[in-house]
């Protein structure tokens, strides 16, 4: 039998034994990370975009003994919101997520405060542009980081030959690769943008902007109207749509545009911007370096003559549409503290510009201190492409959001059913009346607005 | 055995049997248990979530408040709800309706091929409902694509003018219910083919002694035998195209102007995307009970046809 075996001696010897090899193996269990931080990130449309992250996920864990389980969710067929919405309803999931524009505020009560990590960044790298802390700063406290990976811009992509063989415009030297406006860069307004769209149009080249329920099609439609400083509802939540003279004029001035658009823009997705340039169809779309970046692999004949520029004027200012990510930390979450070091880590000058330049100048910093990176001068062909890409000093513009000013939690519900394109389509397409369309916008606006 | 299911003879040889050996002796309880596996499903999978939908349907935005039926009262004010109500019966009646004809007529050129030649043809007509339907739809898109749509370059060759299939909101309409014919008349097919090959030969026979048309046959033998799967079909069919979702996300997502919205897509853009899970909640209850009135009458009739038989 066993217990008979079993001599006081031999038992001392035994627990002597297992209390040596605990001992001399502490050093090697300390070595181990004992934090398993758990992440979800935006999975980058760049290939490359995600390396980045993950590699500056595991520098940072090695140097703090952490251990980085990174996910990569894609926001195809809206895999990120969906995930989202699952990980806030069971209250478990990962540590932190990337959050698209809207979800910091519609998630605010579910994620941790990071003002102390905003508090130091900005201390550092100074102010975040407005629309960044628009939707980031949710009643006064920042409920996520502004993140760099995934976040874009959505200028004006020029075809320069086009631009000026049919309406006279030298967009290169109005926008040059440098920190200086050209000749004609004053009178870059949607006036002379409109003269060009017509004539444009009638050479068999259109502008390629959607005016869909996508989102280029509500970027940049919330950019001109931001321009024309035309808003549907207040920051209070008010519907300032009645009366509103402004908005009645930047609704008219789209309708006017949207002729001389292709037929089928109402139609169009994300995607079709970007095939309206890359086959040579189109003068001028809106949107990300992502657009000529397919050009320069599949038609560099196209690429090499593509050259982007910031949004015109209007009589408000410059608008340039402006599509975020945010990096969040649930507050169900037992890691807070690891964390917000990583995300600081990844929001640093080094960091950063290793996101945005192995996204190919894709991703933008939430900080203008940061809009001096070289990768948006050396990128081509043609060199220079892109060096506008980035909000600069000398664009005088400013980064705009779709229905901002207007309480995110409405903001969010006017964007996703794309009412400010919807009410240029009723006007085009349906026939109707743009005070009829206006009309209707209101009451729409006012269903967003009833139960909370 | 006694009268109650018990195992009385075993039980008097081992002694009497304690209350728990009675209690596991009951028929009833051997039949608790064995449903048992059934209902945790039923009510895991189907019961809670229904309540928990209809409960989450009463909440403010925020899911903080219970608001009671707010949701669906601000629902019933919005023209754009109606026009997603409309639609959605435009489109589930009409793509049924032409699944059923599709399927009838396929079924029954299918019936007269000889066995030998049939199994290939069955084969190939079921492709497009096997094919994922997310696929499927994606080709269906690059074909109707608003700038180069395929479909449109050959209408050129032939000199039809181009057609604005996504644009235009009457034939975005259009678009999706010929998807959504294309993936679901096979189904409907390979129903009406199983119900027609089991109609005894015998009826039509005596058919042609009567000196019955082939007109006649159909009115009088044909669909009388496979009215019970016609109406099952067409019922199942239904629940399936209203609760549809993925063909109007991926082809036209709802555009132009929402004039293609369909209930589930509708619920997903205020749910999900615009953030109102409660709202959406009450934009996807409102399939129930219009669906519940039609399964009731669908299955009303099927009952009243198989008493009438017996």
């Amino acid at each position: 039998m066993a217990d008979k075996d079993l001599s006081r001696r031999a038992l001392l010897g035994a627990g002597a034994t297992a209390f040596a090899a605990g001992t001399l193996s502490a050093p090697a269990v300390f070595a181990q990370p004992t934090t398993t931080l758990r992440c979800g990130f935006w999975d980058h449309w760049v290939p490359a975009g995600n390396g980045a992250i993950r590699e500056l996920c595991a520098e940072w864990g090695q140097q703090n003994r952490v251990n980085v389980q990174v996910d990569f969710i894609t926001s195809v067929g809206n895999q990120n919101l969906l995930t989202i919405a699952a990980q806030a309803q069971s209250r478990s999931g990962h540590d932190l997520l990337s959050f698209p524009t809207w979800e910091p505020a519609a998630k605010a009560d579910l994620l941790e405060p990071v003002d102390d990590v905003m508090g130091r960044l900005i201390g550092k790298y100074g102010p975040v542009n407005d629309a960044a802390e628009y939707l980031g700063k949710i009643r006064g406290t920042w409920r996520a980081i502004p993140a760099v990976s995934g976040t874009q811009m959505k200028p004006a992509c020029v075809r320069f030959d086009l631009m000026e063989q049919h309406a006279g415009i030298d967009i290169r030297a109005m926008w040059p690769a440098e920190n200086r406006r050209g000749p004609g860069a004053d009178s870059w307004n949607w006036d002379t943008f409109l003269a060009a769209a017509e004539k444009c149009h009638a050479a068999g080249v259109p502008f390629g902007m959607p005016m869909g329920s996508f989102t280029d099609a509500v970027d940049t439609t919330g950019a001109i109207l931001a321009s024309f400083g035309a808003s549907m509802m207040d920051a209070r939540g008010n519907v300032t749509v009645r009366g509103n003279a402004k908005l009645k004029t930047a609704v008219e001035y789209l309708v006017r545009l949207a002729r001389f658009l292709p037929n089928d823009v109402w139609a169009w997705d994300d995607g079709a911007n970007n095939r309206a340039l890359i086959s040579g169809r189109s003068a001028l779309i809106f949107n990300p370096p992502s657009a000529w970046a397919v050009a320069k692999r599949d038609a560099p004949q196209v690429a090499e003559k593509c050259w982007t520029v910031p949004m015109p004027a209007g009589p408000e200012g410059r608008f340039v549409p402006y599509l975020p990510y945010f990096w969040g930390i649930w507050s169900f979450s037992r890691n807070k503290g690891p964390a917000k070091q990583l995300l600081e880590f990844l929001s640093e000058r080094a960091s950063a510009e290793k996101q945005t330049n192995t996204s190919n100048g894709y991703d933008i910093p939430p900080f203008s201190s940061m809009s001096d990176f070289p990768v948006w001068a050396n990128e081509g062909p043609p060199v220079g492409t892109v060096y506008n890409y980035p909000l600069r000093e000398h664009h005088n513009a400013r980064a705009s959001v779709a229905q901002a000013p207007a309480p995110a939690e409405f903001a969010v519900q006017a964007y996703q059913q794309a009412l400010n394109t919807k009410v240029v389509a009723r006007v085009n397409q349906g026939g109707e009346t743009v005070d009829q369309a206006l009309a209707w916008l209101e009451r729409e606006l006012n269903t967003i607005r009833r139960g909370g | 055995m006694a009268a109650d299911g018990s195992l009385a003879g075993a039980a008097l040889r081992r002694g009497a049997p304690n209350s728990l050996q009675r209690f596991a002796r009951r028929r009833s309880s051997i039949a608790v248990l064995m449903t048992t596996p059934l209902l945790v499903i039923i009510i895991g999978l189907v019961a809670y979530p229904a309540v928990y939908a209809i409960y989450l349907s009463m909440l403010n935005r925020r899911m903080t408040e219970f608001v009671g039926t707010l949701n669906y009262e601000i629902l019933l004010e919005s023209e754009t709800f109606w026009m997603v109500a409309f639609q959605s019966c435009f489109f589930a009646i009409t793509a049924v309706l032409l699944k059923a004809m599709i399927g009838f007529w396929l079924a029954h050129m299918l019936h007269d091929i000889p066995d030998k030649g049939q199994r290939k043809w069955r084969g190939m007509l079921l492709v497009p409902w096997v094919i994922p339907p997310a696929l499927s739809t994606l080709g269906w898109w690059w074909m109707f694509d608003p700038s180069y749509s395929s479909i449109n370059w050959l209408l050129a060759v032939i000199s039809v003018p181009e057609v604005p299939w996504l644009g235009h909101h009457w034939w975005a309409r259009i678009a999706i219910i010929m998807v959504n014919v294309w993936i679901g008349a096979p189904f409907f097919m390979i129903m009406y083919l199983a119900a027609l090959k089991s109609v005894p030969e015998q009826l039509y026979e005596a058919a042609a002694i009567d000196g019955a048309t082939g007109f006649q046959r159909l009115r009088y033998v044909t669909l009388p035998m496979m009215a019970n799967i016609i109406s099952i079909t067409v019922l199942f069919s239904l629940i399936v195209t209203f609760a549809n979702y993925d063909i109007v996300r991926v082809l036209t997502n709802g555009g132009p102007r929402d004039l293609t919205h369909v209930f589930a897509s509708y619920a997903f853009q205020v749910g999900i995307l615009s953030g109102n899970i409660p709202r959406g909640a009450a934009v996807s209850l409102f399939m129930f009970p219009i669906l519940a009135i039609c399964a009731f009458f669908v299955l009303r009739s099927v009952v009243r046809r198989n008493k009438e038989q017996m």
